[in-house]
């Protein structure tokens, strides 16, 4: 890794494009050349979503780097409280103040099978995953599974349908359509790669569990309540395996994206 | 026609800062983490993060939580501890070209005396002492909410601080010049305040509180009135300078704060928002200086008509 692929910056983008994916969850492509460049599948910006310089909202959100593209990056966010709503009546062609790339995503595992495993919003760092391992790795073999709790919660599946060559499946709560169940359910018994997971904490403390049993390398992306997004304020805390002697984990820095075997046992 | 060169140089005892704009310990982690925003020399000072006789882990997540216009904490004071903060911290700051002011921390007098002796044997620029915490020799009561205790923290440190000593007030008190002028008769060189605010949060549908340390320290925007209250009235008490600090984000706030007599300032949770805020503040302060024909710095401090 270079030194520029470190270098975080606060930026201005212009919106590009904003759309509505479903009833609540809105995908947002930015212009942002710098932060498109060094961004690596995982990392997440900080956004600003408070409009006119008003102090409320006060702190940034952070969202996960969905896709990049040259020059772009594509944020996709569920509107769940005043931010994600201020940001989702952004217009395309407004501006808008982001910090990133920030935190440490997934570390790609050589020769490998590839199982990108999501559930709800956890799909959203996946998309970027899953293009980054295709461009590195040709050959290898990318297995996507996905879970939400319907239908209609199920959005951006066709981006991974666009990769070459990658295997998806779907499962919902509640059978509306893939496989109806949970996304663990579709990762096979006898299994053998490398899972990168995002989702939901019960969730990822299954697929965890499952991935020990199985010993699989397995990542997860981990999500807290934060400040700065860049390691200032020590708000993300985060405990470890080796809590007793290390002391907490700092999800922006450390993470957010862990191997799972060092924040579960 | 020859532009004058503004003065923004300010000082405090003998220690000179090249301009009032300085960070706020723990908001502003050890200026490494800036780096990539800002140019950390342009400030006047940095206050890094506060420090203990041993590593604290701090306290449970959920530790921050946000409010209207501003944020409630409970980190509970994590850090690295002294020993790793000489031999891990101090080569960093090192590098810096600007005052790097160590905020110490402690659970009796003795602890802080320590600390304050230990570090004047670095090259720490100054220290400063954050009283807020509970002394736990006496029952817990913050040292910071007692004169007589301020007094004898401030004395007591005094003696073994060979730096400028500045202490930081805390706000949760009922009359915060009585503080301020026994930390003066103490023996320090400056005042800074506030420290944030006793607040709380709570989760209606929960019924849980949103911080698992219950309660939790209030700064931002929303805190900013009273401590410029606060500040003035501290400033036409004591005759030691004052340093401004809550909810400072924009060059009108610093300019607020220095009417009222502070002849600092420091950025907390405004650089957890936007990391360059600081830098551009430098730089904003000094326009404004020059668009209005404001030669030293010094003709606006305390220059409030009431
Ligand atoms: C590293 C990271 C990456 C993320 N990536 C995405 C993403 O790609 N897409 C997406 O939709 N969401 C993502 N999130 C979650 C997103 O940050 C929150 O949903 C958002 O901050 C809520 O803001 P709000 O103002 O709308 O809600 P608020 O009004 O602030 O709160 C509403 C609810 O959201 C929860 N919340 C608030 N802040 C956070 C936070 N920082 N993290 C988690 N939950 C929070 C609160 O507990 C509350 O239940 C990510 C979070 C992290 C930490
Ligand atoms: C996340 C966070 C951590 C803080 N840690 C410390 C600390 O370690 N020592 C200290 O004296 N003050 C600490 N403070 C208080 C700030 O230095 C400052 O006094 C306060 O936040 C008010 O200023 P502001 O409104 O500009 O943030 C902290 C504040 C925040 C928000
Ligand atoms: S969010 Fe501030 S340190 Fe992680």
């Amino acid at each position: 890794m270079t030194v520029d692929n470190e270098k975080q910056i606060r930026a201005v983008g212009e919106i590009k494009d904003i759309r509505c994916c479903s009833r609540d969850i809105f995908e947002i492509v930015i212009a942002q050349s710098s932060i498109s460049r060094n961004a690596q599948p995982g990392q997440f910006v900080m956004v600003k979503t408070a409009v006119d310089k008003s102090d409320d909202p006060l702190l940034r959100r952070p969202l996960s780097i969905h896709q990049v593209q040259h020059g772009v990056i594509s944020l996709l966010f569920k509107v769940v409280g005043r931010g994600t709503k201020l940001l989702a009546s952004f217009k395309q062609g407004d501006y808008v103040d982001i910090l990133g790339p920030l935190g440490k995503g997934f570390a790609v595992e050589q020769q490998t099978t590839h199982f990108l495993i999501g559930g709800g919003m956890g799909i959203a760092p996946l998309l970027f995953l899953a293009e980054t391992i295709r461009l590195e790795r040709p050959a290898e073999k990318i297995v996507i599974l996905l879970g939400a709790r319907s239908r209609e919660e199920l959005v951006a599946v066709d981006g991974f349908f666009a990769i070459n060559g990658v295997e998806v499946k779907i499962a919902t709560d509640d059978g509306s359509t893939g496989h109806h169940g949970l996304v663990t359910e579709l990762l096979p018994g006898d299994a053998v790669g490398a899972v990168y997971c995002c989702g939901p904490w019960p969730m990822m403390k299954a697929v965890a569990g499952l991935c020990r049993k199985q010993e699989m390398e397995c990542q997860v992306s981990i999500e807290t309540m934060m400040a700065c997004g860049m390691g200032a304020c020590l708000g993300c805390a985060v405990q470890g395996v080796d809590f007793i002697e290390n002391g907490y984990l700092h999800v922006c820095k450390d993470g957010p994206v862990f191997e799972a075997r060092k924040i579960w046992l | 026609m020859a532009v004058k060169k503004t003065d923004l140089a300010v000082s405090i005892g003998d220690w000179k800062l090249k301009n009032p704009i300085m960070t706020a310990s723990g908001t502003f982690g050890y200026g490494e983490e800036f780096a990539d925003y800002l140019d950390v020399d342009s400030l006047g000072a940095i206050v890094v993060k506060g420090i203990s006789l041993l590593p604290r882990t701090g306290n449970p997540p959920p530790r921050v939580v946000e409010t209207s216009c501003g944020m409630l904490n409970a980190i509970g004071l994590e850090n690295v501890g002294l020993e790793r903060f000489i031999s891990e911290k101090i080569p960093i700051f090192e590098k810096y070209k600007t005052g790097v002011v160590a905020n110490i921390l402690g659970d009796s007098i003795d602890d802080y005396c320590r600390l304050a002796e230990r570090l004047s044997d670095t090259s720490i620029t100054a220290i400063e002492v954050n009283i807020s915490c509970p002394n736990v020799k006496k029952g817990g009561v913050a040292f910071g909410t007692d004169p007589k205790m301020a007094y004898d923290i401030t004395r007591a440190v005094r003696k073994k601080c060979s730096k400028p000593l500045i202490i930081k007030l805390t706000p949760n008190v009922t009359d915060i010049t009585a503080i301020a002028l026994a930390a003066e008769e103490g023996g320090a060189d400056a005042v800074s305040l506030i420290n944030t605010l006793l607040g709380m949060a709570i989760d209606i549908k929960s019924r849980r509180p949103k911080l698992a340390n219950v309660v939790g320290g209030l700064s931002g925007p929303a805190i900013k009135p009273i401590a410029l209250r606060m500040v003035w009235q501290v400033c036409n008490k004591v005759t030691i300078p004052v340093i401004g600090i809550g909810g400072i984000s924009r060059v009108e706030d610093v300019l607020e704060f220095l009417l009222a007599g502070a002849t600092a300032v420091q950025i907390g949770t405004a650089n957890l928002v936007d990391p360059n805020v600081a830098g551009e503040l430098v730089v904003k302060l000094t326009a404004y200086l020059q668009e209005n024909k404001i030669e030293n710095i010094g003709q606006l401090i305390g220059s409030l008509e009431v």
